[in-house]
């Protein structure tokens, strides 16, 4: 079963449809609105594999299916679909780790009494997530881009009566607006440049070769279309909202700010690749590789389980935007991939745990779970060394291979290599942190001593996650790697990695070590107690708790320079402008006054004299006009006479 | 003095006329004041069939169709004349024209 | 010549008494014999066709219908013998039918008109069908509408109305100004 690109618009429709369903369900129907979202879902992927199947057929072409939207004076704004591999796969990706997501969240949210919306709210952001993906223009891109940001702003927002979610929503939508702007401010100038917004258009879209050459400013407009990417996908200056994002439920939390949202940069870069000079690609990889290293320092020392995982998140897609940047976009997407499901995994296996123990996030109060939540634990420990990159069984290790494998080929420099390679230390050790302090150890808190393992639809998901994330590692290892064939025909395998193998494996142990040295050897005891390496460096570790005070460095100047601007406008609209505006306002009495007076003593008068006089001739003519038949006989007689009269005196004949 | 035929003939709907037109004007019977314009349209009948009889072209028969005519209109006036008159009898309980000025503006 | 004169003289003086008349019904007959008259100058004139029309029309027709509206129109009570402002009315349609009779009458004798006395021309039935059905056809036929159009119309003047609007308007018109409708007069 293949599905053809014309057809491609149906993978979004669906769940937009599941949306609208759920949202006239009416309210409670939690199950209606869920099995709808399930099943346009699962519809959704089978189509997306009738998508891959059509576009592995020839994985060089890029099909396309563009239509006018409507007619302008110049030209038409014209949308379209795009189906080549890197879309397929994506909708393939999307489709079903949402809908393992969905499932869960079908035990997750059972108690909630506003899971129908919860379940709307899902549908929109996969609608607008998948259509973000076929965009085939730039436009309905943007479009979608923004819902999606909406989805995720509903959905962050949900548990709206908690103050922190709400500010969260806010926050995060904030934040990523200024991306946005960037953004748009991108696709402007490109069209300016180009014309249009198609990325594929049969010679003429801006992703073309033949546009491309013609494209002048394009490092400008690399740099802003990234903007929204940094904005979107959690990157350094404007990572600060993804932590936050965490109030939202935990399968929002899997699905958007782990799984497929916060890829949406990614994906966006690795569309527009050709788009980028070689100096945006420096800013990029640069940025990468700050986010990757800040990411996986701060998580160190976090102790909200949600917190650790939103920090590693971060951290992961700085290293996809590192690969990127050093120009490698198949490893980035291949790290995009295998991250979101093995994310989507531990995201879930926390989701699992939080629900567990009564909603119990920081994990000095967890602890010793692992013998009543032995699934969650199997699952949730795949994923952890998929993160971390235990070698050779997990994919993480082999995405992760393959952009530090890109980072050292770099001919620039060196230094987002190094990075990268620090990183993959500090993963090792904030996951085993991670893992040791929830899962060994016995139980420190109340919800932890009474946890005990979920349901299947939470369970089922988790396996299933699991069992993927550690298959899905094939399809890109440096022997075989179909997956960078696929997306790009002209990949080089380049051989000879396997001393870079051997260094990040070294790494990836050292980071494990020394994470169980500090805290599998002596567990802690109770949840009051200090952390170990906050006994080590108390003072770094303050730091790295406060987030490295970004939070309050924002507040501290653009919050406060906002502050100021605001008082500053304030004092501008009360005394500046207010008495301009009351100024005016007199004016405008005065001159309505004045407006008045002349009205009502010029003109009213005059008009009211012309129809007075007017009346009183009417008078005149209705009082000579009797209705005495007589009178009108005798003057038309008298009349006759008098004309007649007339006549011979005048001489008339 | 000598007048002819024709000169008599004018000089009778002229008087016809003048009688019809001081019969209109004195009377205040509403019927009589038709009557009187009655008259005075004969009296243009009877110049009609003067000047047909004494002008230059009395046999193309137009002033005698024309009075046939005039008598038509005529006889509808009538009818229709003194089915007002009826109408301002049924208002006002008499037929004093003076009276009639109900319509007036 | 005599004739003529003799026919106008009748015509005028039956005319006249008409209109002078108190009495409608003696006015209406007066009149007739008038308008035979009439038909008698047509005759005269050589116009018989004209005649015979004046006959039917105007004797015969116009005649019953103003003796039917005199009979009509009778008032309940007798009119004022002599209503305050008719002899000055008199006078005034005297003065005016005077000027007008004047200038007519000095039209006609000023004016140079042919004084042939010719003989009687002659226009048969047949002719004058044959104008009216021809030339004049168009003519004719808007005759026949308007005649019909006045019978209708003045069927619709006559006809009674079930419930006498114009009675209930002469009553509000006579009431006192600030009186109620409503209670007329059958008020306690």
């Amino acid at each position: 079963m293949s599905l053809s690109v014309q057809l491609l618009w149906l993978i979004p429709a669906l769940p937009l449809l599941a949306a609208v369903v759920g949202t006239l369900a009416p309210r409670g129907e939690f199950k209606l609105s869920a099995s709808t979202a399930i099943a346009a879902l699962t519809l959704s992927f089978l189509l997306s594999c009738g998508a891959l199947i059509t576009a592995l057929a020839d994985p060089s072409a890029h099909l396309t299916s563009n239509f006018t939207w409507f007619d302008l004076g110049h030209g038409a704004v014209r949308l379209g679909w795009l189906l080549d591999p890197l879309t397929a796969l994506m909708c393939v990706m999307v489709t079903f780790v949402g809908l393992l997501i969905f499932v869960f969240s079908t035990g997750y949210m059972r108690d909630d009494a506003n899971a129908k919306q919860f379940f709307c709210f899902l549908s929109l952001f996969a609608a607008a997530m998948l259509g973000l993906i076929i965009a085939n223009s730039l436009l309905l891109l943007f479009v979608c881009w923004e819902l999606v940001g909406l989805a995720s702003y509903l959905l962050i927002g949900f548990w709206f009566h908690k103050p922190e979610a709400a500010a969260a929503a806010k926050k995060a939508f904030i934040t990523t607006r200024i991306g946005d702007l960037g953004l748009l401010l991108g696709l402007l100038w490109l069209y300016d440049s180009t014309g249009t917004l198609l990325l594929y258009d049969e010679g003429q879209g801006v992703l073309d070769p033949v546009v491309l050459a013609g494209l002048g400013g394009s490092t400008a407009i690399g740099l802003l279309i990234f903007c929204g990417a940094v904005g979107k996908s959690g990157q350094f200056p404007l990572h600060v909202w993804l932590p936050d994002a965490m109030e939202g439920p935990t399968p929002v939390s899997a699905l958007i700010h782990a799984a497929t949202m916060v890829a949406a940069g990614v994906f966006l870069m690795a569309r527009v690749f050709p788009l980028l000079t070689p100096d945006a690609l420096i800013v990029i990889a640069f940025t990468g590789a700050i986010t990757a290293l800040l990411g996986a320092l701060i998580a160190c020392a976090q102790s909200d389980l949600k917190r650790i995982l939103a920090f590693s998140t971060v951290s992961q897609l700085g290293y996809m935007m590192l690969a990127i940047g050093v120009g490698s976009w198949v490893a980035a997407i291949f790290h995009l991939l295998t991250h979101a499901f093995f994310k989507a995994l531990l995201f879930l296996g926390a989701g699992s745990v939080i629900h567990a123990a009564h909603h119990e996030q920081d994990i000095r109060a967890l602890g010793g779970l692992r013998g009543p939540m032995k699934t969650t634990f199997v699952t949730f420990a795949i994923g952890m060394m998929a993160l971390a990159g235990v070698p050779f069984l997990f994919s993480g290790f082999w995405s992760k291979e393959a952009v530090l494998h890109a980072a050292h080929g770099w001919g620039f420099s060196q230094i987002p290599f190094y990075a990268g390679l620090v990183a993959v230390v500090l993963t090792a050790f904030y996951m085993t942190r991670l893992v040791a302090e929830v899962f060994f150890g016995h139980p420190r808190g109340n919800g932890a001593a009474h946890a005990h393992e979920n349901t299947a639809a939470m369970t089922l998901p988790l396996g299933l996650l699991a069992a993927c994330t550690i298959l899905l590692g094939a399809i890109g290892t440096p022997w075989w790697p179909w997956l960078q064939r696929t997306l790009d025909p002209e990949f080089l395998s380049e051989p000879g990695g396997a001393g870079l193998m051997a260094t990040s494996i070294v790494l990836v142990a050292l980071g494990l070590g020394a994470g169980w040295a500090l805290y599998g050897r002596k567990l802690r005891q109770k949840s009051a107690a200090a952390d170990p390496l906050a006994v080590i460096a108390p003072r770094a570790f303050a730091f790295l708790a406060a987030r490295m005070k970004f939070d309050k460095l924002y507040a501290a100047t653009f919050g406060r320079l906002s502050d100021t601007l605001a008082a500053c406008a304030d004092a501008l609209d009360r005394h500046v402008w207010d008495g301009v505006v009351r100024l005016l306002a007199r004016l405008g009495r005065f001159t309505g006054l004045v407006n008045r007076e002349a009205d009502e003593e010029g003109l009213n008068a005059g008009f009211d004299a012309t129809s007075e006089s007017i009346r009183a001739t009417a008078k005149a003519y209705s009082r000579a006009h009797t209705g005495d038949a007589h009178g009108y006989l005798l003057m038309i007689a008298f009349g006759f006479v008098v004309l007649v009269f007339a006549v011979l005196v005048g001489g008339g004949r | 003095m000598s007048l002819s035929s024709l000169q008599l003939c004018l000089l009778f709907s002229s008087a016809l006329f003048c009688l019809g037109l001081m019969a209109a004007l004195s009377r205040s019977n509403t019927i009589l004041v038709l009557l009187g314009v009655e008259l005075m349209l004969n009296a243009a009948n009877v110049n009609f069939i003067a000047f047909w009889r004494y002008g230059p072209n009395p046999e193309a028969a137009t002033g005698v169709v024309f009075v046939l005519f005039a008598i038509a209109v005529a006889a509808a006036e009538a009818a229709v004349g003194l089915a007002l008159v009826i109408a301002i009898y049924r208002h006002q309980k008499n037929i004093r024209l003076q009276e009639a000025t109900r319509l007036k503006g | 010549m005599m004739a003529l004169i003799l026919i106008a003289l009748v015509t005028l003086a039956s005319a006249a008494a008409a209109m002078l008349l108190r009495n409608l019904i003696h006015s209406a007959l007066l009149l007739t014999a008038s308008w035979a008259g009439l038909a008698a100058f047509y005759l005269w004139a050589g116009a018989e066709f004209v005649a015979f029309a004046q006959v039917l029309v105007y004797v015969g027709a116009i005649s019953m219908v103003v003796l039917f509206a005199v009979l009509l129109t009778r008032p309940p009570q007798p009119m004022p013998v002599t209503p305050p402002n008719t002899l000055g009315r008199a006078l005034v349609a005297l003065i005016t039918g005077g000027a007008v009779l004047g200038v007519f009458i000095g039209a006609i004798v000023s004016s140079p008109l042919p004084a042939t006395a010719a003989p009687a021309p002659t226009v048969s039935v047949k002719q004058l069908g044959l104008e009216l059905a021809g030339r004049h056809a168009g003519a004719l036929l808007i005759v026949g509408a308007l005649l019909t159009v006045a019978l209708l119309g003045a069927v619709v003047l006559a006809a009674t109305d079930r419930e006498p609007v114009g009675a209930s308007l002469d009553d509000v018109r006579g009431r006192p100004p600030g009186t109620p409708l409503q209670k007329s007069g059958d008020a306690p």
